[in-house]
């Protein structure tokens, strides 16, 4: 009797053996990140998995059901389709226009409100209250004020004796008009970046600087730029990557007209994808997107690295 | 005449601030007009423009309600994003516990894979994330407005938020812990967390806001009226031709706004340092 009690304990000891403290660590760690680690296969790795195969194939409502077709895709978009070169040389445009002026600006205002004075608070919750606010409601407000006739900004120009163009039923007038706004609409975000990194300066270094008779301009070339420089790359990639993946703005406030004059990557694969359920060709559209994106991120890290030594 | 060196300094303070002024224009303007347009009856909207309208049309607030289930629409926005919060909260705090206090086989690995995830826009993998959302039948249902942004780059940024902050909570606190007999669970649940609430603070802040903004997810997965969430109810106050209803969509567009920039105002502290610790998003 007490032999097979002791049988029967030894048996349940053999069955489940003691870990070690690492063993039980470590099945304790991927508990606690299973649910990140599932979700990530699942919504994340699986679908970038997917989205290169079905930019290899041909998919649409007339073939109904994926059929591989190798790069044809690519060689559709590259070289056959002169929506493509247009649409690539709209997000370009976006991009240049958008990122000097969201940085210069964001950079002027963090400038102006990284010490205190009477009224910085204020600025400072202006200069941010768009980042809060949805892109959709930020689109629509600025569709209405936009509008040719009857217009508030049109309005405004016209009491400076400006007769105002229709933004956005102008291809070149509509670009400007989305830079713009988007502008206002984000750049509060790079001066808190931009506010922060200034008030990491040490405050010694400027009056060394005044000390030895430098200017305002000469102390915010020769000090304050050069210690900004990871700031400005980081603040640098952000914007880009940002502009490049622009849609509600777009969708809401030209829908990508007039002409296709804004019709940009990310609205294009919208349009491809969930408009003509042309799921073949808008992966590939979402890849080179990809692409896009990959390259500016290894540059910043190349010119980063360079930087640090 | 020469300027003492005060004067000098006074008077590039009120340049200063005049500048400021004007360029706060732009930034200020199209909310009060948003508000002001959104009392202002379908006609005098393209009268003479005035900021205060002649009439105040409150008519418009009950017709924004019998357009379309409008209260419901501005429920569903509510309650997915306080469940995307507290999903987020639950899911990057553990992971970012795992990824900054255990050593385990596989974590550098991880992280690196994670990391990829914040690279890569959500337009990428939209294609594919739709044929595996029909192909769970979860198609018009609010699930997919809670899951992708969850599981997607916006709960990876969280994670590692959460990683940052659990680093630098001291180790011995932890130590205490696991001498008074408290599993790694209980670690993480009564040290842990009660000691980064300013991070779990940021991550819900900004989390709430992104998924209230959401608008692409719902556009692609929403399709009836009643499952809107606020972005999309929004773009929708058209007339028979398409074209907006601008004093009703208005007016929809300040009930949106308007609560959210007075928590703003209230917050602004908070929610601005909740943006610069969550960084570099956007």
């Amino acid at each position: 009797m007490a032999e097979a009690l002791r049988e029967k304990s030894s048996a349940r000891s053999w069955r489940a053996p003691r870990l070690t403290l690492r063993q039980r660590e470590a099945i304790e760690a991927w508990l606690f990140v299973s649910p990140t680690v599932v979700g990530f296969l699942l919504f994340f790795l699986g679908p970038l998995v997917a989205v290169v195969y079905f930019s290899l194939t041909e998919w649409n409502l007339l073939t109904q059901e994926a059929t591989f077709v190798g790069i044809q895709n690519y060689v559709d978009a590259l070289s056959h389709n002169p929506d493509f070169w247009h649409v690539l040389r709209n997000s370009f445009v976006f991009a240049m226009g958008l990122v000097p002026l969201n940085m210069a600006l964001a950079l002027t205002l963090a400038l102006a409100l990284s010490r205190p004075f009477r009224g910085v608070v204020f600025f400072r919750t202006v200069f941010f209250a768009p980042v809060v606010t949805s892109a959709v409601a930020w689109a629509i407000v600025w569709r209405f004020l936009l509008q040719g006739e009857g217009g508030a900004v049109n309005q405004m120009l016209a009491l400076i004796g400006i007769d105002g163009p229709n933004w956005l039923r102008e291809p070149d007038w509509a670009m400007v008009a989305v830079i713009v706004t988007r502008v206002i609409k984000m750049v509060g975000l790079n001066m808190i970046l931009y506010i922060a990194a200034l008030q990491a300066i040490p405050r010694d270094y400027e009056a060394a600087a005044r000390l030895e008779g430098a200017s305002n301009w000469q102390i915010f070339r020769m000090v304050i730029w050069p210690l900004l420089a990871p700031t400005t790359l980081v603040i640098f990639v952000i914007t880009m990557i940002g502009s490049f993946k622009v849609f509600d703005h777009i969708y809401l406030m030209t829908g990508g007209g007039p002409e296709n004059g804004t019709l940009v990557l990310a609205f294009y694969i919208y349009e491809q994808g969930f408009k003509f359920f042309n799921v073949g060709y808008a992966s590939a559209l979402a890849m080179i997107m990809f692409v896009i994106v990959l390259v500016l991120t290894v540059v910043q890290m190349t010119l980063r690295r360079r930087d640090m030594q | 005449m020469t300027l003492t060196v005060r004067q000098t300094r006074l008077i590039s303070r009120i340049c200063w601030t005049l500048a400021l002024l004007i360029v706060a224009v732009p930034f200020v303007f199209p909310f009060l007009w948003m508000v002001s347009s959104g009392f202002k009856s379908a006609t005098e909207i393209f009268g003479q423009p005035s900021l205060i309208p002649r009439v105040w049309r409150w008519q418009n607030y009950v017709d924004v309600f019998e357009y379309q289930p409008f209260a419901r629409q501005y429920f569903n926005s509510l309650y997915i994003a306080v469940t995307v919060t507290v999903l987020t909260l639950a899911i990057s705090s553990l992971a970012g516990y795992a990824l900054a206090r255990i050593r385990f086989a596989g974590a550098g690995l991880l992280m690196i894979f994670l990391l990829s995830a914040l690279m890569v826009p959500e337009e990428v993998t939209i294609i594919p994330n739709f044929f595996l959302i029909r192909w769970m039948g979860l198609t018009d249902t609010h699930a997919p407005l809670i899951l992708l942004p969850v599981f997607g780059s916006h709960g990876v940024m969280a994670t590692f938020l959460m990683r940052q902050y659990f680093l630098a909570i001291p180790r011995e606190l932890e130590e205490a812990g696991k001498m008074d007999g408290l599993s790694r669970f209980g670690i993480w649940w009564r040290i842990a967390l009660p000691m980064s609430r300013p991070a779990l603070a940021a991550v819900s802040i900004v989390t709430f806001l992104f998924s209230w903004n959401l608008f692409l997810e719902p556009l692609v997965f929403i399709s009836s009226l009643e499952k809107f969430t606020l972005p999309l109810a929004l773009s929708n106050f058209t007339d028979s031709y398409g074209l907006p209803l601008w004093h009703l969509q208005l007016a929809a567009t300040s009930l949106a706004v308007v609560p959210i920039l007075i928590v703003y105002l209230i917050a602004q502290r908070q929610i601005i340092e909740s943006f610069a610790l969550s960084g570099v998003k956007g």
